[in-house]
């Protein structure tokens, strides 16, 4: 599933025009980004939350030449999906797996 | 931010919209990305990232209280990857 994808599910479920199902879909992502960049946790009811985490600087090791190199402090984004996400992930998996034992 | 503040934020770019309509746009947005990892499929958004399903292998686990072996049963998780864009203006770069 790619971004265009997500907009055709907006416009089919929401009836908006194309053009405003993609410019919305557009402002979504970018205002979650933008909010990101000054550091400031995303948190989505239902979906999950977004963080930024800083991380100091390691020891690390070109595998290929077992080099070794510093890495770089630096902040990163990690997304720690809800309860609801992580449960909704499982079960609908689970009643696939029941209702379709055969289907492996 | 919470998904209340960006209902509000992108309301207000959009005047020709209600405050409404944009809930209901941020729910499917959210929904879809949710069911598609439901069907274990991936969603990859160029710029932001993607998400996918990890797999975790069943393992043995302890009760901490007890010390009573109790094993774990495999499982999925929701896992998200930031795209290249996403990791270079949160870190500075962009």
């Amino acid at each position: 599933m790619t971004k265009a994808d997500i907009i055709s599910d907006v416009f089919d479920k929401v009836g908006l025009p194309k053009q405003d199902a993609e410019e919305l879909v557009e402002m979504i992502l970018d205002t979650i980004k933008q909010t990101l960049k000054q550091s400031e946790t995303v948190k989505l009811s239902g979906f999950g939350n977004f963080v930024v985490r800083k991380k100091r600087s390691r020891k690390g090791r070109n595998p290929k030449t077992g080099q070794e190199i510093e890495i770089t402090p630096r902040s990163v984004v990690s997304f720690r999906p809800s309860m609801i996400f992580k449960e909704h992930v499982i079960e609908s998996t689970e009643s696939t797996a029941s209702a379709a034992p055969a289907a492996e | 931010m919470t998904k209340a503040e960006l209902i509000d934020r992108i309301s207000e770019k959009k005047p020709g919209l209600t405050r409404k309509q944009v809930e209901v746009v941020v729910n499917t947005v959210l929904d879809s990305i949710k069911f598609a990892l439901a069907k274990e499929d991936k969603v990859e958004i160029r710029g932001f990232g993607s998400f996918r399903i990890r797999h975790r292998r069943a393992k043995e686990g302890r009760n901490p209280k007890t010390g009573e072996t109790v094993s774990v049963p495999p499982k999925k998780v929701p896992f998200f990857k930031a795209g290249k864009e996403m990791r270079e203006m949160v870190d500075g770069k962009i």
